[in-house]
């Protein structure tokens, strides 16, 4: 990095022979201070720049998730999980200004490494002169702010999938808002807010356990303190199908959070100023693409030998798992590498979600198998192909997130369950949530009043 | 009067439709439906879990024909909706008290 600033300034350097020595001397002076100090904002904006872009990338994800949610649930829940949607991003967008920013990149540790201290997010003024911007190798607040937010966002979104089609819904948003404000942002700061774990040498590129995986463990905590849907398990072990409404929309929603990915893995390369940062942006977004590419046509093999026609709902789960596989570390690995990684995700997936049958945890969407499980697996295999990284080290990190996430989620969703009462009405699951929830229906036309 | 009610194969539709147009038949009524016979459904597997669908997907025709027709229609619409498979479906003949034009007020035959 200080080589290649230098590297300008010989080249003017040498362009300036034939000036009198003194006279030499002063213009080359000038001439490197102008050169620096334009290389520091061009690398002050690229970093801003891939976080702008990089951040309304993730951003759009919000909508894959709703998408993917809605059309996986039946029709007679898809406006309630639009709304939680809609009213998770929101929230989070709030709670992540009002604290959870800062409690994720402390400036002051309330205990070190491990707690940071509580302040709203302050931007930088407006119309910010190089000299006064907050961090200038780095980039702008609002960029970091608004390409982190997402990440938080995204979290939530992980959680809302599972506890689909019989969570209340005003619980379910004070969950949102504590997971979002407080429990992500503490269990984050340990690693990106340079705590504990990063300390350690832990290797988290992009979150497959710092947010995928982490918005697993809130998800399972969920669905095991909300319980089954009604009707989903049988009492002699019988599973009752409940098959989602609309597959193009739930395509649809995979899609979105395909192209979302590549602002998810290559913002998070967190630089952009220089040829060798470009490069490896440009790597992750190869290696994000392949892997996704794997894990959905392992899925789309997988599910057509296991069960003689292929299953979509489980290729578009394929791909996502081989996305979450290789968020922990998209850049090392060669695109076969990178294949692979999200092959093994895709066989996760497949593999998973009749399991999570059999014990009679119902999530609706697949987001356990798909964010959890494939998360585990790409924070377990970054050693694989990042000699920084050690298999001691990542399993120490995994756990840590794991225990923090679930116990802190366990404890929450439990308050929630003896104060507001969290699960909706067998009767009103029936019904359908969208009727007796939010007297509004998706599809009004296609149902008898 | 008879009134011909008929469970049909959906992809048979259209065939039926052209051979009883040809015979005369001026109309009839179609609903998608469902239900089991012979055929009695089978299993599909969703997200791993295996479910029966014990109910298929087939096209109720009604039809209003006048004595006369009554035998040709159903002769008709049993050879056009047969495939020789399991799941070809039934034809019902039930007798038809009366019938109205709502247009002109025709009644009887004249309405059909």
């Amino acid at each position: 990095m200080q080589l290649k600033k230098i590297l300008p300034l010989a080249a003017i350097a040498a362009l300036l022979p034939g000036l009198a020595l003194a006279q030499e001397a002063e213009a080359v002076a000038d001439a490197m201070e102008a050169v620096t100090a334009l290389n520091t904002e061009m690398v002050f904006i690229m970093n801003s720049l891939l976080f702008l872009v990089g951040g309304f990338l993730v951003f759009f994800m919000a909508a894959g998730f709703c998408m993917l949610e809605t059309g996986l649930v039946r029709s007679k829940n898809a406006t309630m999980q639009a709304t939680k949607n809609v009213a998770l991003f929101s929230l989070a967008t709030i709670a992540y200004f009002i604290v959870g920013f800062n409690l994720m990149y402390p400036g002051d540790w309330v205990i070190e490494g491990w707690l940071g201290g509580i302040s709203p997010t302050v931007l930088e003024p407006v119309g910010v002169e190089l000299a006064d911007v907050d961090d200038v190798e780095y980039a702008s607040i609002g960029s970091d702010f608004i390409f982190q937010l997402m990440f938080c966002a995204a979290v939530a979104s992980i959680v809302s999938g599972a506890v689909a089609e019989r969570i209340k819904l005003w619980p379910f948003l004070v969950f949102v808002v504590i997971l979002t404000g407080v429990i992500y942002p503490i269990q984050a700061s340990w690693s990106w807010g340079e705590g504990f774990l990063d300390e350690m040498g832990f290797s988290d590129f992009a979150g497959s356990s710092i947010v995928h995986a982490a918005g697993g463990w809130a998800a399972l905590a969920g669905v095991l303190v909300l319980g089954a849907r009604y009707g989903k398990y049988g009492s002699d072990g019988k599973v009752t199908v409940m098959p989602g409404s609309n597959l193009p929309l739930a395509t649809l929603g995979m899609f979105i959070l395909w192209l979302g990915w590549f602002g998810f893995n290559g913002g998070s390369q967190l630089a952009m100023g220089t040829i060798s940062d470009v490069a490896d942006v440009s790597r992750i977004f190869a290696n994000t693409n392949t892997a996704a590419a794997g894990g959905a046509v392992t899925a789309l093999i997988l599910s057509t030998i296991l069960y003689k026609k292929p299953d979509l709902t489980m290729v578009l789960n394929g791909a996502l798992a081989g996305l979450v596989s290789i968020t922990a570390e998209p850049l090392t690995p060669g695109l076969g590498a990178a294949t692979l990684i999200g092959a093994v995700g895709g066989v996760i997936v497949v593999l998973t979600i009749p399991l999570l049958d059999k014990f009679k945890i119902d999530d609706v969407v697949g987001a356990i198998p798909v964010h959890l499980f494939a998360g585990l697996w790409g924070t377990m295999a970054v050693p694989l192909t990042n000699s920084d990284a050690n298999f001691v080290t990542q399993f120490v990190g995994m756990a840590a997130i794991g225990i923090f996430m679930f116990f802190a989620s366990l404890v929450v969703w439990l308050i929630l369950k003896a104060v507001m009462g969290i699960r909706v009405s067998d009767e009103d699951q029936v019904t359908g949530l969208d009727k007796t929830e939010m007297g509004m229906e998706a599809y009004p036309e296609f149902s008898n009043r | 009067m008879k009134y011909i009610i008929a469970a049909i194969k959906p992809f048979k539709l259209e065939e039926v439709r052209e051979a009883l147009t040809s015979i005369g038949v001026r109309g009839m009524m179609v609903t998608e439906i469902k239900g089991f016979g012979a055929q009695s459904g089978h299993t599909e597997i969703y997200r791993g879990a295996e479910y029966a669908v014990n109910f298929v997907p087939k096209l109720k025709l009604e039809i209003g024909v006048s004595d006369a027709m009554a035998d040709q229609v159903v002769e008709t619409l049993q050879k056009t909706a047969r495939t020789d498979k399991i799941g070809d479906g039934k034809i019902f003949v039930l007798d038809l008290a009366a019938a109205t034009r709502v247009r002109t007020g025709e009644t009887g035959d004249d309405a059909l």
